[in-house]
């Protein structure tokens, strides 16, 4: 199992427990979580990113147990094994698209894949040196998820991608995303309510 | 990339905000910078031309100005001592060195005073062409006058009246330049010297015209004397009553300085002046500016750093999702805490160059505006010690200011940041 989550639960302050349904995954493997808005969609990401620290249970990635990582090791392993793409781009506007991904491997420490190639395969080859803000909103979550991909993770995170796309992009980064995880052979778990996504990947998880 | 160049966008991507704040700084340090100069420089320059000069004595009136007038070379002088008067003073068991000065002429606004070797003696000057005078008329000059004038030796030059530039001139007597000094910051650069005799002679010809009194009392044929050797140490022999300027005076035991000036000053018309005393005083009245002008510079620096703490905050506020966005792809809490911290020094730094520059800058126009006086001799790339304070407050500035928007960036939780979104 290069990817297994086990027994998660987290609590919100002032809110109810809430138990998340154990996930395990092989190389190349994709997974959908969805679920109604507030129903900790959201959270069980955040958690299986290291962003939070889980009351219970433990994500293996691996080899290593993420629940047991603190601090600095912490920020480092997730620089380095696993990639975020979020709902909107948030990309850092002082900077051009190369060295918004180049950040990535800055902080990191890690050398990652050729950039250029990178923004070659997502069609943004001619943006490489253009700022941030001269980008439509397609082509800035192409550049997101570049940034995730940059370090060549073992697991891809990405929290409802598609959702401020229209078809046609939401097509294009569901795609992306795909091929890219199965080229680097990481594991591709995705948030989402967007029926768009479900068409194209039948394995899912739902969380009440 | 790297932090350094990081930092670096994030000042660039707001180059209004960032000119403001390291302009405001780099105006608040110039001034400092040029207090700073402005203030080591006169004062080793007035220690170093007061060398030497325990006493100045010389017509009743304000000891500044005597101070001023006879060992800076920049005030009017207080008026004339009879010479009998100032002869006894050599006969005072307290005085070791005396050494007269007779003012009263300018060339070009450049002062000549009589005198004799012993004031050149006094300062260790040294002549780097030709000799010293010997007989009436003959001058050395000032390496400073030499360069500013073009006068060679051989030259003449007609002297005017007065020591200022305007006066009218003595038509009938030129003066010859026989030496050049060696330059060595002190006043010595920009004076003309010439004998005693030299200066009452010059007014010997004018006559009765002269309202200043230099009377004319000679016994002697004038034609003569012009070519009779001067003295070249203590006072020029006359039979006529003649006048002084000022004398310098060399204590000769440290009890000479409670008791000479109070003998001078009740037992005689002179007045006796110290040069330490007379500067401390002077120094005194100029600090209440000069301390205006700190509190101004402590004041502009103070902004300054108000508008880095400022600008910091605000771009952090803009900035969480950025900070967040670094913390997901590998960046830790003290890696973003130094990126800050960064940001603040980077623009002080670059605010405490400007600062320096700007000082000297400013320091060099206001030299070259002023061709003659005191500033005229100030040099404006001298580098200080001190200035490398001047960079390190500014420093400090930079961290105290990104204080806390720096603590702000270590707090953010990345999870909270991301969703709120």
């Amino acid at each position: 199992m290069l990817f297994e989550s086990i027994s998660l639960s987290y609590t919100h302050p002032g809110q109810k427990t809430i138990v998340f349904p154990d996930i395990k995954l092989q190389e190349k493997e994709s997974c959908l979580i969805l679920g109604k808005s507030g129903s900790g969609k959201t959270t069980f990401l955040n958690l299986l990113a290291g962003l939070l620290v889980p009351e219970t249970g433990q994500i293996q990635l691996a080899g290593t147990d993420l629940t047991r990582l603190k601090g600095q090791e912490l920020d480092l392993f997730r620089g380095k094994e696993i990639g975020i793409v979020f709902q909107k781009a948030h990309l850092l506007a002082a900077l051009t698209v190369k060295e918004n991904l180049e950040l990535a491997h800055f902080f990191s420490k890690k050398k990652g894949q050729n950039l250029d190639s990178l923004l070659a395969e997502l069609g943004l080859a001619s943006k490489a040196d253009s700022s941030v803000l001269t980008l439509s909103e397609g082509e800035a979550q192409r550049v997101s998820i570049a940034r995730a991909l940059a370090n060549e993770p073992k697991l891809i995170l990405a929290d409802e991608p598609t959702a401020s796309l229209d078809d046609e992009n939401a097509q294009k980064v569901i795609h992306l995303l795909q091929s890219q995880a199965s080229k680097i052979g990481a594991v591709l778990i995705i948030v989402t309510h967007d029926h768009r996504v479900k068409s194209q990947i039948p394995h899912y998880i739902e969380i009440q | 990339m790297n932090l350094f160049k990081l930092s670096w966008k994030y000042l660039t991507f707001r180059p209004l905000t960032t000119g403001l704040n390291v302009l405001l700084l780099a105006m608040g340090l110039a001034i400092i910078t040029v207090l700073l100069l402005i203030q080591d420089q006169i004062e080793k320059k007035m220690t170093q031309d007061a060398a030497g000069i325990d006493l100045v004595v010389g017509a009743k009136g304000s000891p500044l100005q005597l101070i001023l007038s006879s060992v800076y070379h920049i005030d009017f002088p207080t008026g004339n001592i009879p010479l009998e008067e100032a002869k006894k003073l050599t006969r005072n068991r307290l005085v070791k060195s005396i050494i007269p000065l007779a003012l009263g002429d300018n060339y070009q606004g450049h002062r000549i005073i009589g005198t004799n070797h012993d004031y050149i003696k006094l300062y260790k000057s040294e002549l780097s062409g030709g000799n010293l005078w010997k007989y009436p008329f003959e001058v050395v000059i000032g390496a400073e006058i030499a360069q500013k004038t073009g006068l060679k030796i051989g030259d003449k030059f007609e002297g005017s009246h007065g020591i200022s530039v305007g006066s009218h001139g003595h038509e009938e007597h030129d003066f010859l330049v026989v030496g050049i000094l060696k330059s060595s910051g002190n006043v010595l650069d920009r004076l003309i010297l010439t004998s005693i005799e030299s200066v009452w002679y010059t007014h010997d010809e004018k006559g009765s015209e002269d309202s200043e009194g230099h009377e004319t009392e000679s016994h002697q044929p004038i034609v003569d004397l012009f070519h009779a050797e001067v003295a070249l140490s203590g006072f020029p022999e006359t039979d006529s009553s003649r006048e002084l300027t000022s004398l310098l005076i060399g204590y000769r035991n440290p009890m000479a300085a409670i008791q000479l000036p109070r003998q001078i000053n009740s037992g005689t018309f002179m007045q006796a002046a110290s040069p330490s005393f007379e500067m401390l005083r002077l120094f005194e009245l100029l600090g209440l500016g000069v301390s205006l002008l700190q509190g101004l510079a402590i004041v502009l620096i103070g902004i300054s750093g108000l508008g880095i703490f400022i600008a910091l905050y605000n771009s952090l506020k803009e900035r969480k999702y950025d900070l967040a966005i670094l913390r997901t792809i590998g960046a830790s809490r003290v890696q973003l805490l130094f990126l800050i911290f960064l940001e603040g020094l980077m623009l002080t730094f670059i605010g405490a160059i400007l600062g320096l520059v700007l000082g000297h800058t400013f320091l060099w126009l206001l030299i070259s505006q002023n061709d003659q006086g005191v500033v005229s001799n100030l040099q404006a790339w001298i580098f200080l010690e001190e200035e490398l304070w001047v960079v390190i407050y500014a420093l400090i500035v930079g961290v105290v200011a990104s204080l806390i928007p720096a603590w702000s960036a270590y707090q953010t939780s990345i999870a909270k940041q991301l969703t709120k979104g």
